[in-house]
């Protein structure tokens, strides 16, 4: 069982990439500290995104002839790896870059290639995902956001999204909803649409998480009119897309590295006191090889994306494996400074674990959480 | 070369030999010629002997595939250990006796031990090879035991990347029986494996399964003298799954897992002997976190890359 999973080596020429890349992120992180770095994909800078975009870094599947880099997804593991471990702040481009542009270079006409793949890889477009609702978390299927197709043939859309992160700073969401039927016909009947945030009818209200921060938002659909082309692949096919989307939503090294600033602050940390005690050298080691081996899983689940297959299954496994470790680290460390009460800790480094304690939660919440995915495995094994 | 057409034979020769009964008989100490000769017989012993020696002068990382099947039927005979052995041996210039031969790294019990007539410590270029003076665990029906007396440590990091193979090749049979029972075993009038509680402990067990053999794949990868840090995530991140699998798995199974008769301890009680054996995850996270503090300035990834 999941012997397509085996270790993969990353190519010559993307490995390549990193020197530049680094030199083009230390400019952009030298100022800000650890604790916000520790956002990690979460910190939303605007300029960096488009600073990525003008050197190369985003689309980077996308064809030259759309903007892109014509690349592989072993190319984003590099970029990703880099921005994640060095904690640059990426939320910007992030949704649209990792899901949006694929979704709409698989899925939509000539037109809307042309119209949205350009500026998701300059950076330009700023994407958000518009899935769950205030009744509809895990149970994706019972959105009840409707869009109505009018004689003109345009749509009018009217509901609520939820917990849809950047919404309040993105130019589009790409929203799941009910085109025909009713919440009783479950997957039949959803299709996704491009939903352009400037419209009327649209209100968005930030919500504020329990470190302070407003990275997500609900969002207000009242008679929006939409034009025909807002539908973006086919009507009725939304879950299908979705499904498709979620494969790459959940199989990148960002499922493994949310906590791997804290983890290097708290090496730095060491060092700097000297504590070198065989507990310590456990731990350290201990928080090494589980990463050493997550992340050969996590080029493993890229090397499937490479190979053309969607990996949602695999995916599923690296993801719930990777968050459980990245909710791990800040329990463990959080042990390990106050267990040696009479060592001094740097305010910096406190607020970095405080904030990664903190917001730990959302890791096996987001993309879809912990219980669903070990369901997704289950039916893998052929349990369901 | 096809692997595959390594594997199959190898396969193939390990169900005839090793089959649960002709398993169970060892270990209750039973004679083991005629198991140990068709191992000797097959010329599978020379795998990783180098060619200009005689052997089929494969990699550690060719011939994981089949050390793995050695985990996967519970051979209760040191076979991975002996064509390690071999390879060290005949790298010095040293003669192979026929027997099988154990590896001894620490003071603890060794592998296989109490089933070997040789001992193999030193170092992976200066192999020291001593008759087996065995001491016994004590433990039902193990294979196991104490060689005293000799200086192994050099060897614990291939030995290490060994065991960790061993583990992930039973690892994936215990999956495989885990979840053919929950889909067989029926309670409240249907299988136990549509219960959604059982279903995320099966899951649990996979992803361990897949942790070990990625795990083990990355201390191959370095070879017979082995860099300490794959052998360190190799042996940590094997044994580490180890123990979980071991325990979802019999907690799936019920009372019926932990009896003699069903062959599910004939694994298990493999995973935890190889967790403890050269070093459990503790002890190779110390290793790897001295190394990791050596490089205090390098952000984990870069650490990573390099290891
Ligand atoms: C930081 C963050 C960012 C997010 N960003 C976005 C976004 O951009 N766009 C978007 O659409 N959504 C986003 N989400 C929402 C996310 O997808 C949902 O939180 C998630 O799908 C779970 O839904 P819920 O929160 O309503 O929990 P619920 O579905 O109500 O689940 C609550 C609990 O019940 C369990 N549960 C539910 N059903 C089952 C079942 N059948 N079997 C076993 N257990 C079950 C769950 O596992 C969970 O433990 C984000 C969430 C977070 C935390």
């Amino acid at each position: 069982m999941f012997e397509t999973l085996t270790l993969s080596t990353l190519p010559p020429e993307d490995e390549a990439i990193r020197p530049a890349l680094r030199a083009l992120i230390a400019e952009a992180i030298s100022e800000l500290p650890v604790d916000r770095r520790a956002r990690s994909w979460q910190g939303f800078d605007a300029s960096f995104s488009r600073k990525l975009g003008q050197a190369g870094y985003l689309g980077l599947s996308i064809p030259k002839s759309y903007g892109g880099a014509d690349r592989s997804p072993f190319t984003r593991f590099v970029v990703v790896e880099e921005l994640l471990s060095a904690g640059a702040p990426v939320a910007a481009h992030w949704i649209a870059d990792r899901q949006s542009g694929p979704l709409i270079r698989h899925f939509g006409t000539e037109e809307q290639r042309q119209f949205y793949l350009p500026r998701i890889c300059k950076g330009e477009a700023l994407f958000c995902i518009g899935m769950s609702e205030p009744g509809s978390g895990s149970d994706l299927a019972s959105v009840r956001t409707r869009a109505d197709r009018q004689e003109d043939g345009s749509w009018l859309l009217n509901g609520q999204k939820i917990w849809t992160t950047n919404a309040m700073h993105s130019d589009y969401m790409i929203a799941l909803v009910r085109t025909s039927g009713t919440s009783a016909d479950r997957q039949q009947g959803l299709s996704q649409l491009i939903v352009d945030l400037k419209l009327p009818g649209i209100t968005i209200r930030p919500i504020v998480d329990l470190t302070g921060d407003a990275h997500f938002a609900e969002v207000f659909f009242e008679d929006v009119r939409l034009a025909p082309d807002a539908l973006i692949g086919a009507e009725g096919q939304g879950w299908k897309q979705v499904t498709a989307e979620l494969a790459f939503e959940r199989s990148g090294p960002e499922r493994i590295y949310s906590s791997v600033v804290l983890i290097d602050a708290w090496v730095r940390h060491l060092e700097a006191v000297g504590r070198k005690d065989s507990a310590t050298m456990r731990l350290a080691g201990s928080l090494t090889a589980q990463l050493a081996v997550l992340r050969e899983m996590s080029l493993a689940v890229t090397a499937r994306l490479v190979a053309g297959e969607s990996p949602v299954v695999e995916a599923s496994l690296m993801k719930d494996l990777g968050t459980g470790f990245e909710q791990a680290v800040p329990q463990l460390i959080g042990d390990d400074l106050a267990a040696n009460p009479d060592e001094p800790v740097d305010a910096e480094l406190y607020r970095t674990l405080l904030y990664v304690t903190h917001i730990a939660p959302s890791f096996s919440l987001r993309g879809g959480t912990r219980e669903i995915l070990r369901g997704i495995i289950a039916r893998g094994l052929g349990l369901r | 070369m096809d692997m595959q057409e390594l594997i199959d034979p190898f396969a193939r020769l390990i169900e005839d030999l090793c089959t649960p009964a002709a398993v169970r008989a060892v270990e209750a100490g039973g004679d083991s010629s005629a198991m140990w000769n068709g191992f000797v017989e097959s010329g599978f012993l020379d795998a990783l002997v180098a060619e200009e020696a005689g052997g089929a002068g494969l990699s550690l990382a060719d011939a994981a595939p089949l050390i793995a099947l050695l985990g996967r039927h519970a051979v209760p005979l040191p076979v991975g250990d002996t064509m390690i052995a071999r390879a060290l041996l005949a790298a010095a210039g040293v003669e192979a006796p026929a027997g099988p031969i154990a590896i001894a790294t620490g003071a603890g019990p060794a592998p296989f031990a109490a089933v070997a007539s040789h001992i193999l410590s030193g170092s992976p270029e200066v192999p020291v090879l001593s008759e087996a003076r065995v001491e016994a665990t004590g433990v039902h029906h193990d294979v196991d035991g104490y060689a005293p007396g000799l200086d192994g440590k050099a060897l614990r990091a291939v030995a290490a990347m060994l065991r960790a193979i061993l583990i992930s090749g039973a690892a994936e049979r215990v999956m495989e029986m885990t979840v053919a029972y929950a889909n067989e075993r029926s309670q409240f009038g249907k299988p136990i494996g549509k219960q959604q509680a059982v279903q995320q402990q099966l899951s649990v067990l996979a992803e361990q399964a897949v942790a070990a053999r990625i795990a083990a794949a990355i201390g191959a990868r370095s070879g017979l003298t082995p860099r300490l840090a794959d052998a360190a995530i190799a042996k940590h991140g094997a044994s580490l799954a180890a123990a979980q699998i071991a325990a979802i798995a019999h907690a799936v199974h019920g009372a019926i897992g932990i009896s003699e008769e069903y062959d599910l301890q004939l694994l298990t009680r493999r995973l935890h002997g190889w967790r403890l054996a050269d070093g459990s995850e503790g002890y190779w996270a110390g290793v790897l976190g001295g190394l990791r503090m050596d490089e205090a300035g390098k952000p984990t990834a870069d650490f990573l890359r390099a290891a």
